[in-house]
Parts: structure tokens; C-alpha cells; sequence
């Protein structure tokens, strides 16, 4: 009982020990801020690599790829279909994109990656809906398309008056160019050297028409009649491109703001080339019509990734019916390695590649595993700091209790009793320290933009720059079990430091102890 | 007859400072009986407080006995030996040494907060808090209870080190110079209320002190010089001279 008494005693008089609660809790604290903001950061961008990855990948390694997509998806249907919620053939080639910029007129030609995908099926292996901009409020919070709508590729009716407008424009200044009155055209006035010219007289031989002639059939057949085909239909090819590969970010010189200025809108078209399924490879040009732009939310997809219509990219490429890729999207991620092992052994070695999303990422992954780690045992350090901190304080409570000790031994208490005061002491400073800790790691996450948003206008610069990191928030996520070690670990070592005073004291002399003035 | 209530015989006891030893006791011995009021006065580094620290168990002697009864209690375990200081002796210090973080009442039950365990403790508790009210009265300062011992005079420090001494019912109180720091008014105090617990209640008293006008108000002067007994003066025939005293070998 007198342990308990004596320890909150101590506890709530001797303030030297606050600078020990303090150090405990400002290393929890930060523990707590540096490992939820990896957490979140981590989760975030997993969330963006598997989005556009789906879980698992059969590839072809040719990029001609291979031939008869549905004999290939009951080849794994047949071997792993029990574990698989959707999958979706993609072809996924090499290309080129040219971007004539509407304000400059300059032309830009970048590299990309065309991708063919079935708009639906993509849709089901993973959240494309939620990339496309058409089903995401718009600068004026106008949603094209709502949640339930199927994801094609077809102009939204906006798109496709925008597309008519420009069109319209073009054609005008066409007419335009043609609709000048030519100047009329001056003749010198008959004089007299107007001597009526006498009619040519032809020798005009009977000739008719005949088949047996020798000139082609198509030539004396009937004029087939041209359907009039609207001009401002869109092109055979539809894209989705990501967001980056036509956006440009500047900074206003005036207000310091930083804008994005977009290229190209749905319903603009562009032109791309890829190459052919031939031997030797040729390139293959065509137009293509934008219907949307899409945002994973990772900078090095929305920067290189086109998706186009499937049927008309196999077409191009001459290769109708091949397949260079098979999306899966598992029911369970927990069997993604058996469907793996089964996939590899059900595809003739060597043909396909098989991976989990993981497994393609794995080097990003695995950096930035290694990066919190490396971090947590950076951050445990301050809290081992702290505990040393603990251990010099509680030595000079103990020589400052040293009469005390001597009082309590003569009045019988025995030497476990004192060890246990200040064991209990260090487990008191421990428990408060990591308890205040939590407390203001959880509100500092909680509040973490808003206190980004105060340090910005503190230092006058921004601490967290959206567009650089690609988020709108700062992204966080505490992990209940994170939480609780961390405060484990605090505590833990608040005991450690204080057994060595606690022993020192516990063996004082009782006789020496009283005469200690 | 009955052995003593406790004895020490033939003490010998010196510490070490660095190299050198440094004797303190050398077969000095003294036996007090059940209601005994005893003196041991002596110069300074005589060895006096050593003695009455060996006899309390707060030291264990190099050579000699401690004897409770009649049983030897100087070679009992640790645990055995925190129980008896806890249960038979009662200290009194000079400087008083009271606890500065808690209270006076606090102060005044911790040997009963020592004693019992945490739960067995918490069911006594009121009891344990009346106990300590009573005493704190009968010693006048159940108007200072609240107190910190920083607030409080030296004579109500020593008045409620008194308390805490009596709260376990001990059946030997050991004072260390319990007047050494007040002054002879509040002194004198203190010697009453010590006489009147021994002649009230039958409290066997040993009291270290070097003033001898406070000496001589015991029933019994032991004198040490250089760890030794050298006298041992009666000052009235309380009791009954049967074999109060043995003097160790010379």
C-alpha cells in the first residue's frame, strides 16, 4: 500500500520527472504522426498501383502476343476458375501520341502505352470507373455520368457538342477560304478583229459504249451513292488518356498559383501510332477520337498509359483476336500465390509470364517497406533516449530519497517494498508519458492538415505540395495494433531505465541511509 | 526468572572508511527489561547510536548477539528481521524523519501501511486511520493532520515521529537523541510525554542522548566510552537490580 501511496506521491511532486514524461511522450508521439503518415502514404499508393494492376497478370512476352483470346481465358478458367471474380483481355503495346495544342498550335509527340482494353470487363477487374473524369465532379461539381452508368466508349453528349462545335468551325473557315467571289473576270471588248469563227467541224466517229472493250467493269458500273456521313462523327479509334500526358502545370508569374493547363479535351482528336503485328514491326497511324481522361492517382500511369477500344487497336495492329494480356481479379487476394502456381503450370513454359500485382511492383514495394523500418528504428531511438533521460533522473531521485529509503527500511519495509516504489515509479512515468503521447500523436493525425495548412502559412511556403506528392491530403492511416506497441515500447523502456535506480536504492543501508544529511 | 526483554551482548562492530577499519564497538553489551526506561549517554563516536542501531536491527554486529526474549534475532533472515522492526521496535530520530511528501497522518500510519498487505490494508483501513487520529491526539496534533511536515515545528515533528513510533504497538522504543534538535522547553515536552508513555502503558524505552540533565531522567544510565561500557548508574531502584546488566569481556 505505502508502494502506491509513495510512487503517485512522487509522481506529482518531483516536477524534474515531467521532463522525462515529456521526452516519452514527445518520442511516441512522433512514432505515432511518422509511422500513420507512412501507413497512409503506403496504403494510398498500393490502393493506386493495384487499381490499375488488377491482382493477377498473365502476360505474353512477345508483344504480338497470343492468338485466340477465348481459347486462352479458358485456359485459366479451366485451371484456377473457382478462385476468380472477373477477368478481361487487354492488348498492351508500345505507341506514340501527337497533340497539336489548340492556343500554340505547336505539335507535341510523346511516348506511350496503348492499351486495349473492353471498356466493362477493365471495369470489373478494378476501380476504372472511379478514374475516369466523366464520373468525377468537375471544376464547376457537374458529373457527367452517374456511378451506375457502364463505362463505354461513347462521347458523352457534352463531348460530342464540343466535338460539333470544332468541327463546325473547321468547316466554316473551310467555306470560308472557298466562298470569296472570284473577281470577275475582264475581256477586251470584240473590236473589229471580231471575225465570227466558223463552228468546228468534227469528225465525230459512231461509238458506243461496250463491255468487250477492255476497261474496267467498275467504270461502267452505276454510281454507288455516298452516304453522307456526318462530319463530326468521331474516329474508329477511342482513347482514354491519362490524365498527365496532355496537361502541362505552370506557374502563374503573377499570383504564384499553379495551374494545369489541358491540351486536349474529350471529343478533341489526336494521333497515334503504334506498330503492326508484322515481321519486321511497321509503324501504323491513325486518328483517334479522346472520349475521356483518366486519374489513378499514380504519376507514372496517368503519364504513359493510353487505354483504347480493343477490337479497333487489334485492328490496327493487324491482329485481330490476339491478346497480350489477361487481368485477373481474384474473389480472395489471400489465394493470389495458388492461382499463380496454378496459372504457371497450366500456360506451355515460357509463353506467359505470370505475377500478382505485388510481385510486378515489388521494388517500389519493398523500398518503401525497408524506408519505414528504417524510420521506426530511427524513431525508437528518441525513445531510448528517453529512457535514458529516465535513468539519470530517477539516480538523482534516488540520492534525493536516500534518507527516505533509510526511514522506510527502520520502519520495517523491506528492500523488495522500495524496489517496487520506484519500479513502480519508472512504470507510472512510462504509462503517462505514452498515454499523453498517443493522445497528442492521435490528434496531431487527426488534425494533420489543418496544422500542414497553419505551418504553410506560418513559413510561408508549402510544407505538403499536392501537386508534387499527388494527393489532396496528406493521406494517413493508424493502425490500432501500431498504436498499441509503440505505447508497449515506451513503456517498456521506461521500465528498463528505472530498474538499475530502483536496485541501487533497494540496497541502500538503512544505517547509512539515515545519516545521509 | 525471565530472560530480558532485550539484550545485546558483547557487541563488536566497526566500519570501513577506504582502507582503514574503524572500530566502533568493542564488546560493549547492555540488557534493558520490560518497562525498563533507559539512558545511553556517551561523547560523540563513543559508538552509542551504533549500539542502539545493532539492537534495532537496522545493523548487524560483527560479533555478538542480539537476544529478543532470550532468542537471538541478529542472524534471522532479512525478511524475519524487516518483520521485527516493524512489529517490536518503535524509532524515534533526531532530525525526526518524517516522510516530506506525505502528510502527518500519513506519516503516522505508514508502519501499518508497511505492515499489512495492499487488499488486507484497504479492508482495515478505517481503523488504521482512527488508530493513527488517536495517537495524533493523545500527543496533541489532531489539529496538524493534514499537515506536511514542512509546515510543522520541530516539537510537533517529534511529537508525530512519536505517533508513528507507537502506532505498530511495538514493545521496545529506540530514540536516537530525541531532543538533540529542539529546544529545552519543547525538550522537556518530549521527555514528558516518552516518561508517561513508560510509566502509563509500560513502554520499554532505550533513549541515545549526550545531554545529561535529559540522561538523568531515566531509571537507568549505561555510559560508553570508546565502545565499551564504562558505567552504569542507577537512578532509582525501579526495579529490582537482578541481572540488568552484563558487561562483556573487557
Amino acid at each position: 500500500m505505502y508502494k502506491l501511496l509513495l510512487c503517485l506521491r512522487y509522481l506529482r511532486t518531483r516536477y524534474i520527472a515531467l521532463a522525462s514524461i515529456i521526452s516519452v511522450m514527445l518520442g511516441v508521439a512522433t512514432m505515432i504522426v511518422v509511422n500513420s503518415v507512412m501507413a497512409g502514404f503506403t496504403h494510398e499508393m498500393r490502393d493506386r498501383i493495384h487499381g490499375f494492376l488488377a491482382d493477377v497478370v498473365v502476360e505474353s512476352k512477345s508483344m504480338n502476343g497470343m492468338q485466340d483470346a477465348d481459347a486462352q481465358l479458358d485456359i485459366v478458367r479451366d485451371a484456377a476458375g473457382e478462385f476468380i471474380a472477373a477477368m478481361t483481355p487487354t492488348v498492351e503495346v508500345p505507341g506514340m501520341i501527337g497533340v497539336v495544342d489548340a492556343v500554340t498550335g505547336e505539335r507535341f509527340q510523346m511516348q506511350v502505352q496503348l492499351i486495349g482494353i473492353d471498356p466493362n470487363g477493365k471495369a470489373e477487374v478494378g476501380p476504372l470507373r472511379d478514374y475516369l473524369g466523366n464520373f468525377q465532379p468537375d471544376k464547376h461539381g457537374k458529373i457527367l455520368k452517374s456511378p451506375t452508368d457502364p463505362v463505354t466508349f461513347e462521347l458523352t453528349p457534352e463531348a460530342m457538342a464540343y466535338r460539333r462545335q470544332m468541327k463546325s468551325h473547321a468547316l466554316r473557315s473551310l467555306n470560308y477560304d472557298t466562298n470569296i467571289t472570284p473577281p470577275a473576270p475582264v475581256f477586251d471588248e470584240p473590236g473589229d478583229a471580231a471575225v465570227p469563227v466558223p463552228a468546228p467541224e468534227f469528225d465525230t466517229p459512231e461509238t458506243t459504249i461496250a463491255s468487250d472493250d477492255g476497261l474496267p467493269d467498275f467504270i461502267n458500273a452505276p454510281m454507288e451513292r455516298q452516304t453522307n456521313t456526318d462530319p463530326a462523327a468521331p474516329a474508329a479509334a477511342l482513347l482514354f488518356l491519362g490524365e498527365q500526358i496532355t496537361s502541362y502545370q505552370w506557374v502563374d508569374p503573377d499570383t504564384g498559383e499553379r495551374q494545369i493547363e489541358n491540351m486536349v479535351t474529350a471529343g478533341d482528336d489526336v494521333f497515334i501510332t503504334t506498330v503492326r503485328g508484322s515481321t519486321p514491326p511497321e509503324p501504323s497511324s491513325f486518328n483517334a477520337t479522346v472520349v475521356d481522361t483518366f486519374r489513378s492517382g499514380m504519376s507514372e500511369y496517368d503519364s504513359s498509359l493510353v487505354l483504347m477500344n480493343i477490337e479497333e487497336l487489334q485492328k490496327v495492329r493487324g491482329m485481330e483476336g490476339a491478346i497480350t494480356t489477361i487481368q485477373i481479379r481474384l474473389k480472395d487476394y489471400n489465394n493470389a500465390e495458388e492461382v499463380v502456381r496454378r496459372l504457371r503450370a497450366a500456360f506451355p513454359p515460357g509463353l506467359v509470364s505470370v505475377n500478382t500485382w505485388e510481385s510486378k511492383q515489388m521494388l517500389l514495394l519493398s523500398a518503401v517497406e525497408v524506408e519505414t523500418a528504417i524510420l521506426n528504428v530511427l524513431l525508437f531511438m528518441i525513445i531510448a533516449v528517453a529512457g535514458f533521460g529516465i535513468l539519470a533522473i530517477f539516480f538523482m531521485i534516488v540520492v534525493e530519497k536516500t534518507r527516505d529509503i533509510g526511514i522506510l527500511k527502520a520502519l520495517g519495509a523491506s528492500s523488495n517494498g522500495i524496489m517496487s516504489i520506484f519500479l513502480s515509479y519508472g512504470i507510472g512515468l512510462g504509462i503517462v508519458g505514452s498515454a499523453a503521447g498517443v493522445g497528442i500523436g492521435l490528434l496531431f493525425v487527426k488534425y494533420i492538415n489543418q496544422i500542414e495548412t497553419g505551418l504553410s502559412w506560418l513559413t510561408g511556403r508549402k510544407v505538403f505540395d499536392k501537386d508534387i506528392y499527388y494527393f489532396d491530403a496528406i493521406p494517413t492511416m493508424i493502425s490500432p495494433m501500431m498504436v498499441m506497441w509503440v505505447a508497449m515500447g515506451a513503456i517498456g523502456i521506461a521500465v528498463l531505465a528505472s530498474v538499475l535506480p530502483a536496485r541501487r536504492a533497494s540496497r541502500l543501508h538503512p544505517v547509512r541511509a539515515l545519516r545521509y544529511e | 526468572m525471565t530472560a530480558p526483554l532485550i539484550s545485546a551482548q558483547a557487541i563488536e562492530k566497526s566500519y570501513t572508511k577506504g582502507e582503514h577499519k574503524i572500530p566502533v564497538l568493542r564488546g560493549a553489551g547492555m540488557t534493558a527489561q520490560r518497562g525498563e526506561f533507559i539512558s545511553v549517554v556517551g561523547q560523540s563516536g563513543s559508538g552509542k547510536s551504533t549500539l542502539l542501531h545493532v539492537m534495532g536491527l537496522l545493523d548487524s554486529p560483527d560479533i555478538g548477539e542480539v537476544l529478543l526474549e532470550g532468542k537471538r534475532i541478529d542472524n534471522l533472515s532479512q525478511a524475519a528481521r524487516d518483520q521485527l522492526r516493524n512489529h517490536v521496535f518503535g524509532f524515534i530520530f533526531q532530525f525526526y524523519h518524517l516522510l516530506p511528501e506525505l502528510t502527518l497522518l500519513e506519516n503516522v500510519m505508514m508502519p501499518l501501511m508497511i505492515r499489512h498487505s495492499f487488499f488486507s490494508y484497504f479492508t482495515k483501513r478505517k481503523e488504521v486511520r482512527d488508530q493513527a487520529m488517536e495517537l495524533l491526539t493523545q500527543v496533541g496534533l489532531e489539529h496538524r493532520v493534514k499537515h506536511r511536515p514542512s509546515e510543522l515545528s520541530g516539537g510537533e515533528m517529534q511529537r508525530g515521529a512519536i505517533a508513528r513510533a507507537l502506532i505498530g504497538k511495538p514493545e521496545i522504543l529506540l530514540a536516537d537523541e530525541p531532543t538533540g534538535n529542539l529546544d529545552a522547553s519543547t525538550g522537556s515536552e518530549i521527555m514528558e510525554t516518552l516518561k508517561r508513555l513508560n510509566s502509563e502503558n509500560q513502554l520499554t524505552i532505550v533513549m541515545v542522548t549526550h545531554d545529561e540533565a535529559i540522561a538523568n531522567q531515566a531509571h537507568r544510565i549505561v555510559r560508553l566510552a570508546e565502545g565499551r561500557i564504562a558505567t552504569i548508574r542507577h537512578q532509582e531502584p525501579v526495579f529490582p537490580e537482578t541481572d540488568a546488566v552484563r558487561i562483556a569481556a573487557k
